[in-house]
């Protein structure tokens, strides 16, 4: 029996809009094993988004418990929620927030900044590698508004990995690629779960839950589904199977 | 985190903000230049007028005839009321005085050859160079005979030199002729330059007071009588002698206007010293607005890029940054800018003086009290304004100060 990474229970999430409560989260009990991959689905404003903020620390729920690696999350210090995202969490935002006028190195390097285990050198090099692996090598020096969403996405991705995560939490890291590069970062994600490391993929698109081995389907802030993949699809597979247009 | 990736997280907010830093040193840079520059010509204006009249003797006290309200009436007889008696009873029977000076003037032509020059002639005794401190740099003082001779002989400064001896003859011995009077130059005085208010201290002309009386203006009264106390600080009690003598030979009931008065150069001094404090008030508090206005200017900006910046907080925060290493980039970003925000504007202010202290010959003076004051201020509001909405933003969610708005 694996150890549980994620343990939530009876999570809610609300906002008050004006006079509006609004109930993103309505209520949502799991737990996630060391080394899954799961996906979480459902329609836009089904609440993936502000669920997957909670899981990576970014959030506090109104109501519930959630425990990471077993401790209370709502027990954590600042601090030590800080640098649990630093070391163990990679983040993927839908809306990559990159740092404006800054460069593709530059952004990729700062979770790094902020841990002093890392010489600059070994900070430029792990930068550098993580970069390659979404396929940037030749835009490293190139500025956030100089990028396509595409780019920037993948810019994201890049700083989402560089600190050896133990778990990746993405949201929509595909919405903005085209389908080969899509297959190219299902790979990269495949690979790095291979490696052992838990991952949290947040997408409306169905077809991509193929490649994850558990799918929870979220609706109007509640899991309707949760489904083990017993068949689970290799992303390098269909990748070769593509027309390689580039070449 | 340690003190390299701090400081380069510092260094390279700032690169991409180069506006925002930009403007609030333009803020630090203005408050503080004008401050040191306001506060500088006050302290300047007040430094060079004091010393010209230290300069003029801060000992010197001047007895001159009063023009009362029946002056009118009185006529001539009030002007004339400061008579050769009083100032030989103040030269007899004052303790407190080194120095007095009978003082007769009139104005007239000096020809010297083909040259001439108007000039003012002075009648006054060997005692007067000392009270006004004038320095001989050729030749020699009246002497007693001369004075009591009403000899026709002369002591002129560096201007009427300049002005007569064209061709750089020796003065000395020489005859000018003052309205067809001839004069015998016996000495000429060392060159003292323009006072604060511009009169040129050098175009004089001296003679004996004797000369000056029967040769000249055909009167026996004096137009006034200087006085050099031992020092400064008997300067009142000799005033207090001499009013005691004039008020006894004038005749002056108790409780009656005087027809003379008696001023010393330290009342007129201390009258100064009040006008110039006033300047340096005023000055002060246009440099106080400067200060208040450049404050103003960089709490803007900080306060502008909250929003944009409140974003890069929340970002930093998600990948892992703690509330402490906000803030300290927060710090450094603010402390680089104030710092050298505040080394500018102390340069600048500096350079600023300096040229005003040329051109004007004023003796400007920068002073410390006003560079601590303005660059404390200063970087005190940049660090502030810097630090107090990171510290604000630090202490959300970082996923709400990403959605700040
Ligand atoms: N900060 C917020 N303030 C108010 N309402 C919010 C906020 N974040 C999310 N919501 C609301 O919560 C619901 C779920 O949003 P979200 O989690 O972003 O959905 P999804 O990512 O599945 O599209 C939506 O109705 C959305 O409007
Ligand atoms: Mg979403």
């Amino acid at each position: 029996m694996k150890e549980k990474i994620i343990d939530i229970r009876d999570i809610k999430r609300h906002f008050q809009v004006g006079e509006e409560l609004v109930q993103a989260l309505r209520g949502v009990s799991f737990s996630v094993e060391e080394g899954e991959f799961l996906t979480i689905m459902g329609m836009s404003g089904s609440g993936k988004s502000t669920l997957l903020n909670l899981l990576g620390c970014l959030d506090t729920p109104t109501h519930g418990e959630y425990y990471l690696d077993g401790k209370p999350v709502a027990k954590m210090t600042k601090n030590e929620r800080a640098i649990y995202r630093n070391r163990k969490i990679g983040f993927v935002f839908q809306s990559y927030n990159l740092l404006p006028k800054t460069t593709a190195i530059q952004n990729v390097e700062l979770p790094l900044m902020y841990n002093h285990n890392y010489s600059a050198a070994q900070r430029k090099e792990k930068s550098k590698q993580a970069l390659i692996s979404v396929g940037l090598e030749d835009r490293m020096m190139h500025k956030s508004q100089q990028m396509s969403g595409g780019q920037q996405q993948r810019v994201a991705i890049a700083r989402a990995l560089v600190n050896d995560p133990v778990m990746i939490l993405a949201d929509e890291a595909t919405g903005n690629l085209d389908s080969r590069t899509s297959y190219e970062i299902l790979t990269l994600f495949q690979e790095l779960h291979k490696e052992g490391r838990t991952i949290i993929f947040v997408t409306h698109n169905p077809e991509i839950a193929d490649f994850s081995s558990r799918t929870i389907v979220l609706k109007d802030g509640r899991i309707v589904e949760d489904k083990v993949n017993s068949n689970v699809k290799d992303a390098r597979r269909v990748l070769d199977s593509l027309p390689n247009e580039n070449d | 985190m340690n003190l390299n990736n701090l400081i380069s997280i510092a260094l390279r907010a700032l690169v991409n903000n180069k506006m925002r830093g930009f403007l609030t040193m333009l803020g630090i840079i203005i408050g503080v230049s004008s401050v040191i520059i306001m506060l500088a010509i006050g302290e300047g204006s007040k430094n060079t007028i004091t010393n010209e009249i230290s300069s003029m003797g801060s000992n010197m006290i001047m007895v001159q005839p009063k023009y009362n309200r029946e002056g009118v009436s009185r006529g001539a007889s009030s002007m004339e009321s400061i008579k050769v008696k009083d100032y030989e009873d103040i030269a007899r029977d004052t303790k407190y005085i080194s120095g007095v000076s009978p003082y007769v003037a009139s104005s007239g032509q000096l020809i010297f050859g083909s040259n001439n020059h108007p000039i003012r002639i002075e009648g006054v005794n060997q005692d007067y160079l000392e009270i006004r401190k004038y320095v001989l740099q050729d030749g020699s003082n009246f002497t007693e005979t001369e004075i009591k001779s009403s000899a026709k002989v002369c002591i002129i400064g560096k201007e009427v030199v300049d002005k007569l001896f064209i061709n750089d003859e020796d003065p000395i011995g020489r005859v000018i002729r003052y309205n067809n009077i001839p004069f015998r130059v016996i000495g000429v005085l060392k060159a003292k330059g323009a006072s604060t208010f511009g009169q040129s201290q050098d175009d004089v002309m001296i003679a004996p007071y004797t000369t000056v009386q029967k040769r000249i203006s055909a009167i026996t009264h004096l137009q006034g009588i200087f006085v050099s106390s031992i020092n400064e600080d008997y300067s009142e009690k000799a005033m207090s002698e001499i009013k005691e003598i004039m008020t006894l030979n004038h005749k002056i009931p108790e409780g009656k206007e005087a027809d003379f008065y008696v001023e010393s150069q330290k009342q007129i001094l201390e009258q100064i010293d009040t006008i110039t404090t006033l300047i340096t008030l005023l000055l002060g508090s246009i440099a106080g607005i400067s200060l208040l206005v450049g404050g103003i200017g960089i709490m803007n900006i900080m306060y502008v890029s909250v929003t944009e910046r409140t974003k890069e907080i929340g970002l930093r925060m998600s990948v892992g940054a703690r509330g402490k290493d906000i803030l300290a980039q927060f710090l450094v970003e603010a402390i680089i800018i104030s710092i050298t925000g505040g080394l500018i504007g102390i340069l600048f202010g500096s350079g600023v003086s300096f040229i005003i202290r040329l051109a004007s010959g004023w003796a400007v003076t920068v002073s410390t009290f006003s560079v601590l004051l303005s660059f404390f201020v200063c970087t005190f509001t940049g660090v502030f304004f810097g630090w107090y909405p990171a510290k604000k933003a630090a202490n959300l969610d970082p996923i709400e100060a990403i959605r700040y708005e």
